[in-house]
Formats: structure tokens, C-alpha cells, sequence
């Protein structure tokens, strides 16, 4: 800690949402890549030789962690020869571990798709989640960059305060979805749905990882007849023929929320990215 | 809990102050302190707290397969190439276990990452160690040092463990020049540069324990073969990532044996091999999504010049000079069509080039060496259900033998247990 940055902090993020946020946690001060898009499954990704060249100048790594980059992560690190963010360097900043983590499984068997040991890791689609990472974060730009503490301090105080509102009003608009049964393509909303009070009852995969499969689609069909749910959610990098199969047969509306910041026209940075989701989520399309 | 607390505050706000006033917030304290109490429990971790908690991540590799070949695999060779003693014959016929592996991997320390690879051979009491080695994790300015038995970096798939290739069996390039692959016991240096653009340089000093090199011990101190490599990669456009490298491996065989079917003699080559190796990988996925479409493109070229003694028959030894020069490559592509169904073909050539025997031996005292073009043409079709379960159907037409084609049919399965493994690139 404590080295003396002649240019900016340069960021690795994972995903879109924590190159976003340390954006907003850093201004200036800081520089950041994110090494995947929302139109990615962050579970599939290729360790890619222009990933390890990034991560080899990075002085701060942002993963979700939770053994979501597990299939990538792991390699970009030894490959990348870069000491400052190995696991444990002050570098080295997990988003998941400041969170309270849902879907934690008493069982872990891959019989049961693949499943996260350490709970359920698209931890970004709560705001609260992303407040409380804030703090984090930001005590770990100022201790990583103490010439600039005071900056990330203001920052972080600024950036609470507007998320607070943002929060706030988010909570305002989608009052009304309180209660409400959902299906979901993957278990990739479950805090989204946690934070608004939906209810899950089903999901398009068969099973974390597998991919839908008629015979599963039409048994859902089935149970919506039974017990209809009120929408489908699928995120902006599946595949959106699984919600229209089960959404022309059902007549229940599908929504394609954005997986991350950059996942449609209006998430541009984490505030658009709440504004949209629960613009979306307000007025289904038909 | 929050709401809980909230309402539990804002009534003890509310409440005018009466005699029970006290005795409520006492109740309120309480109601926080259990509130903190189960907040804090949640916030634990949900890992094992016991001894084992740091076990390292253990994998392990299934592996086996039905093969229908037109010609007997113990017959195998490739014509025009010296033999290499490597597991280079195809899978026996009818169902076969493959190796099976087993694999423990973990950080040691904040400064060293160790991996142990061993491979469980079905039909002999052997345990072979595929891999063991440390690699460093904190070197400064971008070196990572590797030390133990390890995959050498030389050429691209020669890295690559066997349950991750695309095809069952390797290119025939990797077969005539590598014995099947490389694995080397010595230290491994590699420089990542600090630019935007994927650039890499490596050298490995080894034992030189297989072939190229002579697997018999030569019995001196130092190096048996030193290899040298570098890489750069990048992407293009939204979609598609690339890498190239050149390679390097010079070795200095001593008393390398072979047997010639031909003559049915053991003979033996003293002198240097040098090895050039130039690969390209090039994979796209729209817009770098690869769950539902994906395109794979690799091939490798490799050329080798030898000069030395040639020994013809050790038991009866005529001693002459040798020296040829030789080349051989493959080209392969692999699409992802849907999810979990993959398609691919690959095309093998090898070019004997020219070789000069003089003193006292003749070109026909090796009828293993005699000029002759191996190529193969070989196509797949992969069902992946998980990304830890590969079923795969392969054929193949192998004009390794001359004058003797095989054609070949292989069924194989590939199922990986326990630890997420990460790929490379």
C-alpha cells in the first residue's frame, strides 16, 4: 500500500458494474476497463490474450467474486505475471464479500447445474448491495492512492447521497410490483427480486448453466396455466427465444432487463441502470 | 431485519413517556443487540471452518473411448519420420479407458501457486506425473518463473492437456516432431510486456528427458534443451480475439534409439535437432458471447533440421553422417452451431523434405526414412451437455503408413469431476 501513482489508478473490473462504479468513485483519479460486456455471460469467458495485458498494467482488480469468474479469473492472474492484484494484495477487491449473500446452498452437487458454493454472486442488482460496496471500494482506492484519500472520501460521500435518493425513488415506482410472481430465465435477479419483494416461481433453465430445453419449457407452460405468473424476466445476453416461447404460449408479458450497465440504450452508468430496470419492469411490453 | 428495527424505533419514538417507558426500551436494546447478533452471524462466511478448509482444488479427468480402426494400431508409424517412442498410436480397437487424470492445484503461499498432474495409465501399475510445478505469483515487472515438470510452451497445443483438445488425438505434426507432446523437467522464465497489446517472451531450460531429445540419460551435468518463445495477441472488432507465436527447441540428442519396422534393427542418432514452430489461433463469438455460437480457428506449422551420426543396428554398429530437414503442419476449425453442439475438421500434412546420408550408411538402411508425405483428414461432431461433460464421434482417413490408409472411428467421452478448471485461451 501506499505507492506513490505518478499517472491514474488504473481499475481491472469483471463486469461493466464495477468499472462503472469505481468511475464514479474515482473521477479522474482513476482509470478503468471492464473485461466483459453486458451482452457476456460473465460465467463463459474467454481468458483472452488482450485481458491478460490488461490486467498485467492494473493496479486494482473488481470482481463479483463468489466463484462467478472461476473459469477465467483464476488464469488472467497467473498468466498476467502482475504482483499488486493477486489474491490477498490490497489490489485484490471482491464486490461479494461486503454483501449479505443470498441462495447459499446447504449442498453443493453439480447434479444440481453450476451451482455457487459461496451463494448466489450477481450481487449487483440490489442498489443497497451497491451502496454498501461503495464504502468499501472507496476506503480501498484511498488506501491503495493516500495522496488522493480526501478526493475518494468527498467522492464516496457524494456519490451515497445521490444513490440514497435514486434508491429512494426506485423504491417509489416499483412499490407496485411487491408481491408479484415472476419466471426468470437464470437465477441472475434474485437480489433485484429480494430488494422489490417479487415473488420467483420458476425459471426458463432447467437447472443453473443449462440451457432451456422444450420439453422444460413446455412443462412450465403447463404450471403458468395453473398458477400464471405476472412476468418474465431474461437478462441482455441470453438468448431470447426461451421468454417468447413460453411468452406467446402463456400470454404473460416478457421483460428483457439489462445484466449490467451498458446492457441497453438507457444504463449508461448504474444510475441509468436502476432508472431502466425499473422503467422496464413498470410497463412490461405486451 | 432492518424494517424490524426501523418499526421498533420509530414506536419507541413515538411512545409518550408512561411508567412501562423504561421497561420498553430495555425490550428495544435487546431487540437491537439480537438484530446486530444475527446480522454478524449471516455475515459469516459459509466455507468450512475446519483443517481442510485449505485443501487444495482437487479435479479429476474421465477419459475413454470405442475406437473401430481398418488397420492394427500397433502397426502404426508415421513414414518418413523418425519414430519418437511417444504415445503416438492411436487408442487400441474396440472400448478402451483413456488415461485418466488427477489434478491438485493451489496457492502455497502469497508467493508461490503449485499444480500436480498425474496421469493414471490403465493397463500398467504406473502413476505417470503429467505435471508438477511451482509458478511464482509476485515476481515484480511482469516474470513469472515455473519450475518442475511441465507442458512445454513451444508451439500452441503442446500446452494444452489431452481432455481439452478439440479432436481425441493429436495433429500428426505435434506426433513426428514432439512425440505426442512435450513434457519437460527444468525452469520455465516468462516476460509479460507492459503494453495494451498481448506481448510475451519466454525461454525454458530443461533435462531434455523425451524426444527431441534422447531419453537416455547422456550423463552430463547441465541442459539437454533450451527452448525459447514469444506471443502476441489482441482482439478485433466486437467479436474475435487472436494470438500468434514463433517457438524455439534445440536439443542435442545422444544415442537416441528408434526400431525401423522396416528392417526390424534398433538404430541410434547423435547430434543437434532444431525445432521452429509458427501458430496461430483465432476465435470469434458474436459479440464475445459464446453460450449460443462460436468459431475456433488453430493451426501450427512446425520445421526441423538434424544433423549428426547416424547408427545403423547398435547391436552391429555402422556409424555415418546424417543431416535433414523437414516440415509439417495442421489446420483445424471448430464451430459451435447451438448450444452444446460443436462441429470440426482438421487437415494434417507432413513433408519429409530432404535428408543426406553419407560415410557408411545408405538411405535404404532406413526404410522408416524413405521419402514419403503422411496427411489425414479428420472430422467431429462434439455434445457437451454441461461444461463439464464432452461426448464426441470422430473420423478420421490417416495416410500415416504409406500405401496404407486407415480409417478410423472413434467414440469418446471426456468428463471432468470436482474443481471449476479455467481454460486458456
Amino acid at each position: 500500500m501506499g505507492i506513490v501513482l505518478l499517472t491514474a489508478l488504473s481499475v481491472f473490473a469483471c463486469e461493466p458494474e464495477w468499472a462503472a462504479l469505481a468511475q464514479e468513485l474515482g473521477g479522474d483519479k482513476v482509470t478503468t476497463f471492464a473485461a466483459t460486456t453486458a451482452l457476456q455471460d460473465p460465467h463463459q469467458v474467454e481468458a483472452r490474450p488482450s485481458l491478460i495485458a490488461r490486467m498485467r498494467n492494473a493496479d486494482l482488480l473488481v470482481c463479483s467474486g463468489a466463484e462467478l469468474e472461476a473459469g477465467w479469473l483464476p488464469l488472467l492472474l497467473t498468466q498476467s505475471g502482475n504482483d499488486r492484484v493477486q489474491s490477498g494484495s490490497p489490489g485484490y477487491f471482491e464486490a461479494s464479500q461486503y454483501v449479505l449473500k443470498l441462495e447459499v446452498p446447504q449442498v453443493v452437487d453439480r447434479s444440481m447445474g453450476d451451482v455457487h458454493p459461496g451463494g448466489n454472486p450477481h450481487v449487483h442488482t440490489d442498489p443497497r448491495n451497491i451502496a454498501r460496496i461503495a464504502s468499501a471500494l472507496s476506503q480501498r482506492l484511498a488506501a491503495l492512492d493516500p495522496p488522493n484519500a480526501a478526493i475518494y472520501a468527498a467522492r464516496a460521500a457524494d456519490f451515497g447521497k445521490r444513490w440514497r435518493e435514486a434508491t429512494a425513488r426506485w423504491e417509489k415506482q416499483a412499490a407496485p410490483l411487491k408481491g408479484m410472481p415472476v419466471v426468470v430465465h437464470h437465477k441472475y435477479y434474485s437480489y433485484l427480486q429480494n430488494w422489490l419483494g417479487m415473488r420467483e416461481v420458476g425459471t426458463l433453465e432447467p437447472r443453473p448453466g443449462i440451457p432451456p430445453s422444450t420439453a422444460q419449457l413446455a412443462g412450465l407452460v403447463e404450471r403458468m396455466k395453473q398458477s400464471p405468473a405476472k412476468l418474465i424476466l431474461y437478462s441482455s445476453y441470453n438468448d431470447p427465444r426461451a421468454a417468447e416461447f413460453l411468452s406467446q404460449r402463456t400470454g404473460i408479458p416478457k421483460v428483457m432487463l439489462p445484466a449490467t450497465v451498458g446492457g441497453s440504450e438507457r444504463a449508461k452508468d448504474l444510475f441509468g441502470y436502476f432508472d431502466d430496470i425499473v422503467a422496464r419492469l413498470g410497463s412490461p411490453a405486451p | 431485519m432492518y424494517r424490524l428495527l426501523l418499526c421498533a424505533a420509530a414506536l419507541a419514538a413515538a411512545m409518550p413517556a408512561r411508567a412501562e417507558d423504561t421497561e420498553l426500551r430495555e425490550e428495544l436494546k435487546i431487540l437491537q443487540q439480537r438484530v446486530q447478533e444475527l446480522e454478524s452471524r449471516a455475515q459469516q462466511p459459509a466455507r468450512p471452518q475446519a483443517e481442510n478448509a485449505l485443501n487444495p482444488a482437487v479435479s479429476a479427468i474421465l477419459n475413454g473411448v470405442y475406437a473401430n480402426l481398418s488397420r492394427d494400431p500397433a502397426t502404426y508409424r508415421l513414414n518418413g519420420f523418425v519414430p519418437t517412442s511417444g504415445e503416438v498410436a492411436p487408442p487400441p480397437r474396440g472400448l478402451s479407458l483413456g488415461e485418466s487424470e488427477l489434478a491438485l492445484a493451489a496457492n502455497i503461499d502469497p508467493m508461490f501457486r503449485g499444480t500436480l498432474i498425474a496421469a493414471l495409465a490403465p493397463d500398467t501399475d504406473a502413476i505417470g506425473v503429467e505435471e508438477a510445478y511451482l509458478q511464482t505469483l509476485r515476481l515484480p515487472r511482469g516474470f513469472t518463473l515455473k519450475a518442475g515438470r511441465f507442458f512445454s510452451g513451444v508451439g500452441y497445443q503442446n500446452q494444452i492437456h489431452p481432455h481439452a483438445w478439440d479432436f481425441t488425438d493429436a495433429p500428426l505434426a505435434l506426433k513426428a516432431f514432439l512425440g505426442g507432446q512435450l513434457g519437460e523437467d527444468g525452469v520455465q522464465l516468462r516476460w509479460l510486456a507492459p503494453t495494451d497489446m498481448y506481448w510475451d517472451l519466454g525461454a525454458e531450460l530443461g533435462r531434455g528427458r523425451a524426444f527431441p531429445a534422447a531419453i537416455s540419460d547422456s550423463g552430463k551435468n547441465g541442459f539437454g534443451s533450451t527452448s525459447f518463445f514469444t506471443h502476441i495477441g489482441g482482439d478485433l472488432g466486437t467479436g474475435t480475439a487472436w494470438q500468434t507465436g514463433l517457438s524455439h527447441l534445440r536439443t542435442s540428442p545422444h544415442e537416441r534409439q528408434f526400431d525401423d519396422p522396416g528392417s526390424g534393427l534398433t538404430n541410434s542418432f547423435t547430434g543437434s535437432s532444431r525445432l521452429w514452430v509458427l501458430d496461430g489461433i483465432l476465435k470469434w463469438a458474436p459479440n464475445r458471447n459464446a453460450t449460443y455460437r462460436s468459431f475456433k480457428l488453430q493451426g501450427e506449422y512446425f520445421r526441423r533440421s538434424e544433423a549428426g551420426d547416424l547408427t545403423r543396428d547398435v547391436t552391429a554398429p555402422t556409424v555415418g553422417g546424417y543431416s535433414s530437414r523437414q516440415s509439417g503442419g495442421y489446420a483445424q476449425a471448430v464451430y459451435q452451431f447451438q448450444p452444446q453442439w460443436r462441429a470440426g475438421y482438421r487437415y494434417d500434412r507432413l513433408s519429409p523434405g530432404s535428408s543426406s546420408f553419407s560415410g557408411a550408411i545408405t538411405a535404404a538402411d532406413f526404410p522408416i526414412l524413405s521419402p514419403y508425405s503422411p496427411k489425414r483428414h479428420t472430422v467431429m461432431v462434439d455434445w457437451s451437455p454441461s461444461e463439464f461433460s464432452r461426448i464426441r464421434l470422430q473420423l478420421a482417413r490417416d495416410y500415416s503408413r504409406a500405401g496404407e490408409p486407415d480409417n478410423q472411428v472413434f467414440v469418446q467421452y471426456i468428463m471432468s469431476l470436482g474443481a471449476h478448471g479455467a481454460h486458456k485461451f
